[in-house]
């Protein structure tokens, strides 16, 4: 069984990484762009019966930072 | 004074904050592992030094922050024994929640190493009794994601309960209110990202830093 964990960092908390690539997207010519936001995603192979509240745990314990950071969990 | 210095995988500031930890006290510190599940006994200041524990792989601090010997550092933070986190250090204690915030790649984006001015925001605890009230002295950074960054109301809280122990001088990386350094309620953990073990010697070129080795040592 997969999982998948979306980290991104808050609304509102700068992302000087989203800025970067926006200003490279610009450079390349595509202008078309308003706002760029990087994150990364986690993918958990976990073992059968493995709950939401566990994955959830995982987040809040490791995978995320929730100071700055909201994570989202999706089974594949 | 009996010290520790924590050394990690990735840790490469540790020997120097051994250097000023034995300037400071006369005793050479013990060097713990990360993989130990104790402290020796006795230990009355712990440094978490600077460097990439573990890469800075997935946050930087956030694996460190799981080592076995944090939860020993944190007991006994916790019965009051001295912690001073620096650098990868600080990083490493927001991530076990000795200390709040976060500390997030730097607004510029770039990797910032340079002598950076400070000013002294609390002059009274037991690491910056050395220092006079809003004294300006200059220290060394060396990091890229020293932007600190907690939410409004712990921003308050810090400032009013004089938690706030230095601030950049000048624009650095984008911290919150130019927070350089906090320290934990009681008084005996101190978060900061510029490098006192690197201006503790005439040949540094400064010995700004050396005073709060020297204030921890005459606790």
């Amino acid at each position: 069984m997969k999982a998948r964990v979306t980290i991104t960092l808050k609304n509102g908390v700068l992302d000087p990484q989203g800025k970067a690539i926006h200003h490279a997207l610009e450079g390349l010519g595509f202008n078309g762009v308003n706002d760029v936001r990087a994150g990364k995603m986690i993918e958990l192979d976990l073992a059968d019966g493995t709950t939401d509240a566990e994955i959830e745990e995982m987040c809040k314990k490791l995978l995320a930072n929730t100071v700055m950071e909201n994570f989202r969990i999706e089974r594949a | 004074m009996k010290t520790a210095v924590i050394v990690f995988p990735g840790s490469n500031c540790d020997r120097d904050l051994a250097v000023a930890f034995e300037q400071a006290t006369g005793h050479k510190p013990h060097m713990v592992w990360h993989r130990e599940t104790q402290l020796p006994d006795g230990i009355d200041l712990i440094g978490v030094p600077g460097g990439f524990s573990y890469g800075d792989y997935l946050r930087s601090g956030a694996m460190a922050a799981q080592s076995p010997v944090m939860r020993a550092v944190s007991e006994a933070a916790a019965k009051g024994t001295y912690v001073l986190g620096i650098c990868n250090g600080f990083q490493v204690l927001t991530e076990t929640g000795l200390l709040p915030g976060a500390l997030m790649r730097n607004a510029g984006i770039s990797f910032v190493c340079r002598d950076v001015k400070l000013t002294v925001a609390n002059s009274q605890s037991a690491f910056t009794s050395r220092y006079a009230a809003d004294e300006e002295i200059t220290i060394p950074v060396a990091h890229h994601d020293g932007n600190y960054f907690a939410d409004a109301a712990t921003l308050d809280r810090l400032e009013g309960e004089g938690r706030v122990a230095f601030r950049y001088a000048e624009e650095v990386n984008g911290s919150a209110r130019n927070i350089a350094g906090v320290l934990n309620e009681a008084g005996n953990v101190l978060g900061m990202m510029p490098h006192p073990e690197r201006m503790s010697e005439a040949a540094h070129g400064g010995l700004d830093g050396k005073r709060l080795f020297d204030a921890l040592a005459s606790n």
